[in-house]
């Protein structure tokens, strides 16, 4: 009967499978994206079958609790397994293409048992349950040999991230500690998954390179699939099966889900196909589906709950559909211009070529954020891909050959954000983690498995075994399905390491603070604010039992604060050798938070009054950081140093260099450090895992290009407050204070380690950002944490013939603050293209200006900064000009660009009148060259708001297109052209620049702005310094406050708000920003645009 | 005299070319990742001073001795020997900076240069050898 159809129908089933699943990356997408926003559990059963549209923005998702809907239909998925047994490789055959007449008794049955064991474990009772756990069960329904494995999921990670929004959470982590459970003796490897599971089931695995053998190609292990004999084989394994089955569901915050039965029928089509294998349980995804319930991007794709019809019948409904799915699975769709699959983003490229008339377009500026490219790859590719916001590339099509790149005229690279907070992140924990043996790759979406126990490597084309325990999925709990295991449907993962990745056991977070008290620092006031914020963060620390704490201060001298327990108060210990520093005890200096929690506690609130009679104006900084790497050096950590001034005394002294008279001139200023001192002591502290964070609160020039270094090579972060005093400048203050609160209490990682792999054939030639270069590939960042971007610059080395596509993968390997060793790994994988115009219309803008940004600040450095200047310049025009000359088939008059790049000399002239790079007499060296620091150390997008910020009107906001999140509505109004022709005097502008938002209000702005928004009466009586909004009673100041606090939530850091006037000081920051306008000593955008135009028509 | 002085510049290029090859060795050590950036960049800098001083006396010495083609050969490698040390910016350590040497494939210029003087070197040896035998024969 349906035995020659077997291998056949079986694909096209898996065809027909995909259609309903395309929800299924779109959810990993949002399970980066939603990251901070959009989580609503408040919201319970808000998805309800109808209501979320698959394509929804992230932002307005509605992770509602359990919708609960009928529990039993559920339990059709476990029940399933009775026909099909987990003997999956063995034997086993899909029950519904032997004919809808088997199918009839099995429901039932599963019904039964379903309620039976449904009762027992009602829903939510994850914790006691626990014992119930049949293991032993479950390990009885695989075939001898094969490797149990367990699924534990629950917060992970989730934990470890400070996001509030976590707390939507309906289940307490510990609901979900599977991994712990004493029930698994056979267990060998536990999966677990903070939040959800992204089904796996949802991608069906497409080859990825058509000229290799296809992935999963349904014949290969087709035979096995028409046994009719399992049936027979089948209900032995059922029950146990059954009952884990039934145990997990109720560990699941809901038991079940809403439109089951649609489910398994749907994994059932879905089983029958993807390589060939028996899909020998359609439960598992059910139960993934009932897990992602709680608190995780909806499950399921409504709109296929409504389309398919329950039960049995759905089943026969996706038999019939068999046919057309087959062709589907057999062309395996990728790479460029390939299919009418990819026609959709084809034709989004091919917009990205046309060609824009920079001089006649006036309006180039999208009214909205700007969303970066997405690569020419089939659908199902293109939505395992890793999100933006963690990795892009330069160019989403990949040049074949350096020549091509190089009439390209545009930089190749990959721009990362490795650590970024992410509230759904999949963890697995294994004893093997797969690797391609060869260049070490870990095993990503987009390798291609040969035949079941085969896998090529996407990197270096080697093809691997697949390890025993990889054929088992622990997310559907069958066996010989390696294709579906969470590794292989995730680009970003996260994986627990197991000892071979460790050099050493975990140590404990430590953490120095090390505080200059010099008279100068304790005029700024800024130990108060410090302490105070210390003090009120002491708790939320990351770490665990074993964190370390400890402080130094320093002038002249260096001051240790021993805090052994049992003294009623912290002794301080003076070394006043700076020559050779030492230190004074061997133990008690760095103590555990926990235990000696109150002298620690004492000692803050202490520690601002101590000197405040101090006369001392030397700082010996030097001294002071050798003396926080020999403390800190046997365990790593982290060292947070504050300084006020030009370090004066001692190693490391320094003088100084900036003189304000040539600050005009862009020659002889001084960017290079003058002193190899904190290069080195970086290196060193590199070397021992520590990682020093400045924090620079200075009113005059203190040499930051040479400070910067001890962070720049220890790969920690640099804070510059410029003029901070706590009563002069309170603006500063509040800063700092937010700002060190996200520091404290951000993620971290320790003794990190960083690998960037591209696909043979392409090498990286430089690294940007804060770490060191250990060896050709391996960034050694003794600390990481959720702010730092990185950037690499790569070249074609050979050529890239007979490649579609090519693939980066970054693997961080770090102690979390819990003594973990994880690894996280994210894989981006892009087409190859071999013409010009493909790698026009494919070019990331916003992507290229970062890198450009990170290559001038280098040049800026070994060079001069007018050669950076004219570098970033010159960027403009040869792409330009090379588009003109190879691409453009028709001269036009005027300054052609593709669409692609249509912003690009914007943003480079927005570069070029950024802090970092403009000439002139307003940047002081010191802010030059933070800015520069931030260029580096910045995530891309944070880096774009940085150089060209968005300005909105907001005296006007409506609700007509608003965001609702949480209830709030969140108006969106467009983005303005950075220009003062913009601007009106009757209008309020908010100017949106990442790290600082100013509120212009004009002087005619309407009244009911100025009261209903400011609460003040008129226009004069705004007051000089106000950084806060009102929050009154109105409609306009509820959406002007929804909308400034919408755009401070995206982004880990807190904006402060200036609220000016005509008369303001701060007007001429504002009035800075207006990049399209001229400026004493820079173009208006359209004379940099004539100015380019001449050079390209050249 | 002659014969000294070309036994003396002799003994010298034998000095540099074992120098010129355990820079090559370093360096590709590096390029395999058997040794990290820091230790291998402490490593070659110590040496670069030694190489400066070493080409600088040879150079003189033919300077000296009056012979002007074997002085000009010389006298480019000389001056970039010391240009570079001089160069070096203030905040590096030294010609061979941890840091930087992964960065826009400077470690390939350093191979690529340390491969020339290879050369470079092996050629002067010969001339010096012929030059001595030649001086041994005359006196």
């Amino acid at each position: 009967m349906a035995q020659p159809a077997g291998p056949a129908a079986a694909c096209r089933a898996q065809g027909a499978g995909r259609q309903p699943y395309s929800n299924g990356p779109v959810q990993n997408q949002m399970m980066h994206s939603s990251d901070a926003q959009g989580y609503n559990p408040a919201v319970p059963g808000s998805y309800s079958h109808q209501k979320v549209p698959p394509h929804q923005p992230s932002g307005q998702y509605n992770y509602s609790g359990s919708p609960n809907v009928s529990q039993f239909n559920s339990y059709q998925g476990p029940g399933q397994t009775l026909n099909r047994p987990p003997v999956a490789p063995l034997s086993g055959s899909p029950v519904q293409q032997t004919g809808p007449v088997p199918q009839v008794p099995p429901p039932a049955l599963q019904n039964s048992a379903a309620i039976s064991s449904a009762g027992s474990f009602p829903p939510g009772a994850g914790p006691p349950m626990l014992s119930n756990w049949q293991y032993s069960q479950s390990a009885l329904s695989h075939p001898a040999g094969t490797p149990t494995s367990h699924l534990a999921h629950g917060m992970g990670t989730g934990s470890a991230q400070p996001s509030p929004s976590l707390s939507g959470n309906t289940n307490p982590p510990g609901s979900y500690q599977y991994a712990a459970s004493p029930g698994g003796p056979s267990l060998q490897n536990s999966y677990m998954k903070p939040g959800s599971v992204p089904p796996p089931v949802t991608q069906p695995l497409t080859p990825l390179h058509p000229p290799r053998p296809p992935l999963g190609p349904p014949p290969v292990g087709g035979p096995p699939l028409i046994r009719p004999s399992t049936l027979t084989a089948g209900p032995p394994n059922a029950q146990p099966l059954l009952n884990s089955a039934a145990n997990q569901e109720g560990d699941a915050t809901s038991a079940a889900s809403d439109g089951s039965a649609v489910q398994n029928s749907y994994d059932a089509i879905e089983g029958g196909g993807l390589m060939a294998t028996p899909h020998p349980s359609p439960a598992p995804p059910n139960l993934k589906m009932n897990r992602n319930v709680g608190y995780s991007y909806p499950a399921l794709p409504p709109g296929y709950q409504n389309t398919s019809p329950p039960g049995a019948p759905g089943m026969q409904a996706s038999a019939l559909q068999y046919p057309d799915g087959s062709k589907h699975f057999h062309q395996p769709p990728l790479g460029t211009n390939h299919l009418t699959a990819s026609m959709g983003s084809l034709s989004l490229q091919q917009e990205g070529l046309r060609p824009v008339n920079l001089l006649q377009e006036r309006n180039i500026l999208p009214t909205t954020i700007l969303q970066a490219p997405v690569p020419n790859l089939h659908e199902d590719i293109q939505k395992l891909n890793c999100n933006p916001e963690l990795f892009r590339c330069t160019l989403t099509n990949i040049p074949q050959t350096q020549a091509l790149l190089n009439k390209a005229k545009l930089p190749l690279g990959l721009l990362l954000h490795p650590f970024k907070d992410l509230s759904q992140l999949p963890v697995v924990t294994s004893s093997t983690i797969v690797r391609c043996r060869s260049c070490r790759t870990y095993i990503n979406p987009f390798v291609s498995f040969l035949d079941q126990r085969r896998w090529k490597c996407n990197l270096c084309y080697r093809v691997n075994d697949v390890p025993e325990e990889f054929m088992y999925n622990p997310v559907t709990r069958v066996y010989g399905e390696p294709h579906k295991r969470p590794e292989v449907q995730n680009a970003t993962i996260e994986f627990m390491a197991p000892s071979e990745y460790m050099l050493r056991p975990p140590q404990p977070p430590v953490y120095l603070f090390v505080f200059d008290v010099s008279h100068n620092a304790i005029e700024t006031g800024y130990l108060n604010t410090v302490c105070k914020t210390l003090l009120d963060n002491l708790d939320l620390l990351p770490g665990n039992t074993r964190t370390k704490i400890g402080f130094i201060t320093f002038d002249s001298t260096i001051h240790f604060y021993s805090l052994q327990e049992g003294l009623s108060q912290p002794q301080m210990l003076i070394v006043s050798d700076i020559e050779d520093v030492f230190i004074p005890m061997p133990e008690n200096l760095l103590v555990n938070l926990n235990e000696n929690k109150e002298l620690i506690q004492d000692l803050l609130r202490t520690l601002p009054q101590m000197f405040t009679k101090s006369l001392e104006t030397q700082s010996a900084l030097g001294p002071a950081l050798q003396a926080a790497f020999k403390l800190m050096s046997p365990t790593g950590g982290r060292i947070s140093v504050f300084q006020t001034q030009l370090p004066s005394v001692g190693m490391g002294a320094l003088k100084s260099r900036e003189e304000p008279n040539q600050r005009a001139t862009a020659k002889e200023i001084h960017l290079t450090p003058s002193t190899d001192f904190y290069k080195k002591l970086a290196l060193d502290c590199s070397g021992q895992q520590v990682a020093v964070d400045l924090f620079l609160l200075s009113g005059q020039y203190s040499d930051l290009a040479s400070l910067g270094c001890i962070s720049r090579y220890s790969a920690g972060s640099v804070y510059y407050y410029q003029s901070y005093h706590h009563k002069h400048n309170p603006v500063q203050v509040e800063k700092l204070q937010k700002e060190l609160k996200r520091y404290l209490t951000r993620k971290i990682g320790f003794e990190a380690v960083m690998r960037i792999r591209c696909t043979k054939g392409l090498s990286i030639h430089t690294f940007h950002g804060n770490f060191f270069v250990r060896s050709t590939d391996l960034l050694s960042l003794p600390n990481v944490n959720p702010d730092a971007g990185y950037a690499v610059q790569m070249s074609v080395e050979e050529s890239l013939t007979d490649m579609q596509v090519v693939s980066f993968q970054s693997a961080l390997l770090y102690t979390s603050s819990k003594g973990e060793r994880r690894i996280r790994v994210h894989t981006m994988c892009l087409p190859v293209v071999t013409t010009l115009s493909d790698v026009y219309a494919g070019a990331d803008v916003q992507a290229i200006t970062g890198l450009l940004a990170n290559m001038a600040v280098d040049r800026s450095v070994s060079a001069t900064l007018s050669d950076a200047r004219d570098a970033l310049v010159n960027a403009v025009i040869d792409s330009l000009s090379a588009y003109r000359s190879s691409v453009l088939s028709i001269q036009q008059p005027g300054l052609m660009a593709p669409s692609s790049l249509r912003l690009f000399p914007l943003y480079v002239l927005a570069l070029l009148k950024q802090k970092a790079f403009q000439t002139g007499t307003n940047a002081r060296l010191d802010e030059r060259i933070f800015t520069m620091c931030q260029v580096k150390n910045q995530p891309l997008v944070y880096l774009m708001l940085m150089t060209h910020p968005s300005l909105y009107r907001v005296d006007n906001l409506t609700d007509e297109g608003a965001l609702n999140i949480n209830d709030r509505t969140i108006p969106q109004p467009p983005i303005l052209q950075l220009s003062v022709e913009k601007l009106s005097r009757d209008g309020a502008y908010l100017m949106d620049a990442g790290s600082v938002m100013f509120l212009w209000i004009g002087k005619s702005c309407g009244q009911s702005f100025i009261s209903q928004v400011l609460g003040v009466p008129n226009y004069g009586s705004i007051p000089q310094n106000m950084t806060h909004l009102p929050e009154l009673e109105t409609a306009e100041s509820i959406r002007t406050i929804a909308f400034i606090s919408w755009l401070r939530e995206q982004r880990p850091f807190f904006p402060i708000l200036y609220i000016i006037k005509d008369d303001s000081p701060l007007k001429s920051s504002f009035l800075q920003n207006m990049i399209e306008d001229r400026t004493e000593s820079a173009l208006s955008y359209y004379e940099f645009l004539l100015h380019i135009q001449q050079q390209v028509n050249k | 005299m002659e014969s000294v002085v070309f036994i003396f510049a002799l003994i010298d290029c034998c000095a540099l070319i074992f120098l010129a090859v355990y820079f090559i060795i370093t360096l590709s050590d590096l390029e395999c990742d058997y040794i990290n950036a820091r230790s291998c960049c402490s490593k070659l800098n110590k040496w670069v001073i030694p190489e400066v001083i070493g080409h600088a006396v040879v150079t003189v010495l033919m300077l000296i001795s009056l012979h002007w083609f074997i002085f000009l050969l010389n006298l480019p490698i000389a001056t970039w020997n010391i240009y570079r040390f001089i160069m070096v910016p203030s905040g590096n350590m030294g010609v061979f900076d941890p840091t930087e040497i992964h960065n826009r494939g400077q470690l390939k210029s350093h191979m690529k240069e340390a491969m020339i003087k290879l050369g470079f070197h092996l050629l002067c040896f010969f001339m010096y050898l012929y030059s001595m035998i030649l001086a041994l024969i005359n006196d």
